[in-house]
């Protein structure tokens, strides 16, 4: 079957919207559909769970592997800006992706979106294992139901339950060496769990108004910018000892221990900061912790994996 | 003009990256069946 694109002047009834000429998304619309930015992160946090896991994984098997988590996360990504174009449209922040700027039809997005996730899990499955390709469809299922479809506009703790499918690639890496699931990944899980409230709501605090026009529960929204703020701090004071845990453990040495240690320590002083900023500055002060918050995430997982490597001989 | 060699400049380079897509799918599989069958594998 051809396709051919013809002049905007000879589109039909029966070929498309009388006058208008059928969405010709290009190839990089596609490409955002897949949320890059997010991804690298995912692809960062589960490349932390392959090299750290114990044993060998062969190198084009732990490609695939990260190739799988990434596409994946692409996946989720696509049928999330499918099912929320109604509200993308009402924001600044997405306004422009694909669907709500008309560059894209949503079933198109969402056809995208399957076939991706269900190319990841399979070929996951077949190329590495089946716990990792579990754990891969766990993942993408959770954020596609639980986050996008019922918590994102039900409830102001969206993001904290949610958050969970963004913590999964480390244990999705660590299972495509191993097999199964020990204590290390489930740290590491609890790690980026522990994260993404504080991470999510500095961005939501200075968003508020557009998540509030769009009809987002988002916590500053619904409990306002005190309780956020003061939410955000315990969740900093919760994670740091959590990120301590594998040097506490004995999975990792002095050198995770005191990186994630001062890490740590400058996240908590970032969220304290946005708690007392005066209100002239609580938006920068909220920004900051946002920029800083990836950073963090960053560095702690590229130490926590250089620091493995030391341990086992490997640097 | 411009505007409406737009759709086929798109339609174009859409052929291309999928015809990539796909070339990388079988090269993909190819690499993984050697892998395979030289017995590397997790577990």
């Amino acid at each position: 079957m051809s396709q051919t694109a013809l002049p905007p002047e000879l589109y039909t009834a029966d070929n498309g919207v009388v006058g208008e000429a059928p969405m010709m998304p290009a190839v990089g619309d596609y490409v955002a559909l897949l949320k890059p930015r997010v991804m690298s992160l995912v692809v960062f946090t589960g490349l932390a769970g392959l090299v750290l896991a114990p044993g060998n994984l062969h190198p084009v098997l732990a490609l695939i592997a990260l190739l799988c988590i990434a596409v994946g996360a692409g996946a989720s990504g696509a049928i999330n800006m499918w099912f929320d174009r109604d509200i993308d449209a009402g924001m600044t922040r997405t306004r422009e992706r694909p669907i709500p700027a008309g560059r894209m039809a949503p079933g198109e997005a969402l056809g995208f979106g399957i076939t991706l996730a269900v190319g990841s899990v399979a070929i996951m499955g077949i190329g590495v294992n089946w716990v990792a390709a579990a754990l891969l469809a766990l993942t993408i299922g959770f954020y596609v139901f639980v986050y996008t479809m019922w918590l994102k506009r039900s409830t102001p703790q969206n993001i904290v339950i949610g958050g969970a499918s963004g913590a999964f690639p480390p244990m999705i890496g660590w299972a495509a060496v191993t097999g199964d699931v020990t204590w290390m990944p489930v740290i590491m899980f609890s790690i980026i769990f522990l994260w993404t409230p504080p991470h999510f709501w500095a961005l939501a605090l200075y968003k508020a108004d557009e998540y509030a026009k769009v009809g987002v529960p988002m916590l500053p929204v619904v409990a306002g910018p005190r309780a956020t703020k003061r939410q955000m701090v315990f969740y900093s004071l919760l994670l740091v000892p959590v990120t301590i845990l594998p040097w506490s453990l004995g999975y990792s040495g002095m050198l995770y221990g005191i990186s994630a240690s001062v890490l740590g320590l400058v996240f908590i002083v970032g969220a304290f900061r946005v708690m007392f900023a005066s209100k002239d500055y609580s938006d920068a002060a909220a920004k900051a912790l946002f920029a800083y918050s990836i950073l963090y995430l960053f560095l702690l997982f590229a130490v926590l994996m250089a620091d493995g490597m030391l341990m086992n001989g490997g640097l | 003009m411009a505007d409406q060699n737009t759709p086929n400049k798109n339609l174009r380079a859409r052929n291309l990256a999928l015809m990539g897509v796909l070339a990388g799918m079988v090269v993909l599989f190819y690499v993984l069946t050697i892998v395979r069958m030289g017995g590397a594998g997790s577990n």
